[in-house]
């Protein structure tokens, strides 16, 4: 439609369109920017080329918070899509019981981070404490917190996707012969296939942004063993007071995100062509 | 008809899975009740001796819960204000009106989907800390009132709304703004409803924004004033952390009870 002004779009668009310049896209230059300075916030910044970027590389360390942060959220994708899966075959029945289960289910994705890592590591403490003070335990123990947190969310939508099902090709299935298997594994699980991608690539950015459970639960400890990338981030600028070397680390994190959205766009338009 | 017999497992599986999920809250209210010999017993008792309030009090001794609370309710209910009044207008011309630019603000906001608050904190820490604006209640609003996300959402549930209805509107000679706050809001009001929800609880849970852009207690959040329960907290007194957790986490599981189709709606998109 043509607009009564030409000036009307902008009015409207104006508020909104600055806001996300200034707070979203703005800064991502920004840090490129200050990733080529060296800068403690006391004394005046000081031009260093890529000096941080070679830092940041030089002990593997760069390469070990990436490996480290892919595994934390491989771990979840996989942990939240197979309970997701199972959880919403279970209660895809009717009745007052099976939406009790799916609220209960679903409600720690309603709860804060903060309220789900306390109660975790409260219960895990009660077992010995030895499980968040293990070097080679500390990660899969976040990542179980992650996925009881997230499992709600993947069940609700596997949940829809089962339910646009159509009947008539279970009842066909099952005419000719088919037993529950053979027809989830022929018939469901093909339809389902673009409802999984679509949870996976959305659990998997979610996951790779974590950081509440490692600031509350390990603090990135012990030694280094749940130092995850946005952690790490935080950890250069309010702990150690380097903005050049958190810049650094922060244009390869958006860079690695702006990877894994590509592959979330393509599932995107999986479930957009299935939904059609 | 042949009556089936309806399986028993399903509802056995039910009943473990629905335990596995409300089990753990199930524990955060029963420690939050017992006293600290109950908490440092071994074996812990599963429930309190009796109902001790003495957590609570200890968590309303240690923080304004008052404050904080009005805060973290104050700041949630602003930015999904904010984000509901923005969204309307830019969602408005990216479906409807026809202007040179489109193309280009649409695409601006889809780009700013794929960048996480976590990707921006460290400039914006800066620049507010440039403008004296660390500990502010506009520190931790401004920078989500307007949502990439909301104004996405609010454009594709107009494009389904015909032009005529706007073209009708115009003929009874209503404004553009009148078009878009007094008829076009009620038709969208399901999707708003789940936007403003959905946003108000996100950043009632926030803990990240909060604790990067607050350095003292002006204007501090429940979930960051919980979790320092436990970081001040002199290692086992779980019972109070977890009084603290019930505080924390009621609100929310309360809007939940009252909104589960509105959220849910959301998440299933």
């Amino acid at each position: 439609m043509t607009p009564r002004s030409p000036w009307h779009p902008w009015a409207m668009l104006a508020p909104t369109l600055a806001l996300l310049v200034v707070f979203f896209v703005f800064p991502i230059g920004v840090a490129a920017w200050e990733s080529v300075f060296s800068w403690d916030l006391l004394t005046p910044p000081r031009y260093v080329g890529a000096a941080n970027y070679r830092a940041l590389m030089e002990h593997g360390e760069l390469l070990r918070i990436a490996l480290r942060t892919l595994g934390y959220s491989g771990i979840v994708v996989l942990g939240t899509m197979s309970l997701g899966l199972a959880m919403a075959l279970l209660v895809n029945r009717p009745g007052r019981f099976f939406g009790v289960v799916r609220a209960s289910i679903f409600s720690a994705y309603v709860v804060s981070w903060v309220a789900v890592a306390l109660l975790w590591m409260g219960l895990l403490e009660r077992r010995g404490g030895s499980v968040l003070g293990d070097p080679r335990w500390a990660l899969p123990a976040l990542a179980f917190v992650g996925i009881w947190k997230l499992a709600g969310y993947a069940m609700i939508l596997f949940l829809a996707g089962l339910q646009a099902v159509p009947p008539s090709l279970l009842e066909a299935a099952a005419l000719d012969g088919a037993g529950p298997w053979a027809r989830f594994r022929h018939v469901t699980l093909p339809l389902l296939l673009p409802t999984a991608a679509f949870v996976a690539t959305t659990t998997l950015i979610t996951s790779f942004q974590a950081f509440d459970v490692v600031r509350i639960m390990t603090q990135g400890g012990p030694g280094r063993a749940t130092e995850l990338f946005v952690y790490a981030i935080y950890e250069q600028v309010f702990l150690d007071l380097r903005v050049g070397r958190a810049s650094a680390l922060t244009v390869v994190f958006f860079a690695m995100l702006l990877a894994l959205s590509a592959l979330q766009l393509r599932a995107w338009r999986g479930r957009g062509a299935a939904a059609r | 008809m042949i009556a089936q017999v309806r399986p028993v497992w399903p509802y056995v599986a039910g009943i473990l899975a629905a335990a596995a999920w409300v089990g753990p809250y199930a524990w955060i209210v029963a420690t939050s009740f017992k006293t600290l010999p109950e908490i440092v017993a071994h074996p812990a008792a599963l429930l309190p001796e009796h109902l001790d309030l003495g957590a609570y009090r200890e968590v309303f001794a240690a923080m304004p819960v008052g404050r904080y609370m009005a805060v973290t309710i104050g700041m949630a209910a602003t930015i999904a204000t904010a984000q509901v009044a923005l969204a309307l207008p830019a969602g408005y011309a990216l479906a409807k009106l026809r202007f040179a630019g489109r193309r280009f603000a649409f695409a601006t906001v889809l780009a700013c989907l794929l960048v996480p608050a976590q990707a921006t904190f460290v400039p914006v820490f800066l620049m507010f800390a440039r403008l004296r604006l660390i500990d502010t209640m506009t520190a931790l609003v401004l920078p989500f009132a307007a949502s990439a996300f909301g104004t996405f959402l609010v454009r594709q549930s107009l494009l389904s709304v015909p032009d005529e209805i706007i073209e009708a509107a115009r003929m009874d000679g209503a404004g553009e703004w009148t078009i878009v706050y007094r008829i076009l809001a009620p038709m969208l009001r399901p999707t708003l409803v789940s936007l403003f929800l959905v946003s108000f609880v996100f950043h009632f849970n926030d803990y990240f924004w909060p604790l990067v852009m607050t350095t003292g207690d002006a204007v501090r959040t429940l979930p960051l004033g919980v979790a320092l329960l436990r970081e001040q907290g002199t290692g086992v007194r779980w019972h109070i952390v977890m009084a603290g957790n019930v505080v924390l986490s009621a609100p929310v599981l309360a809007l939940f009870a009252v909104a589960q189709k509105q959220l849910l709606r959301a998440v299933r998109g």
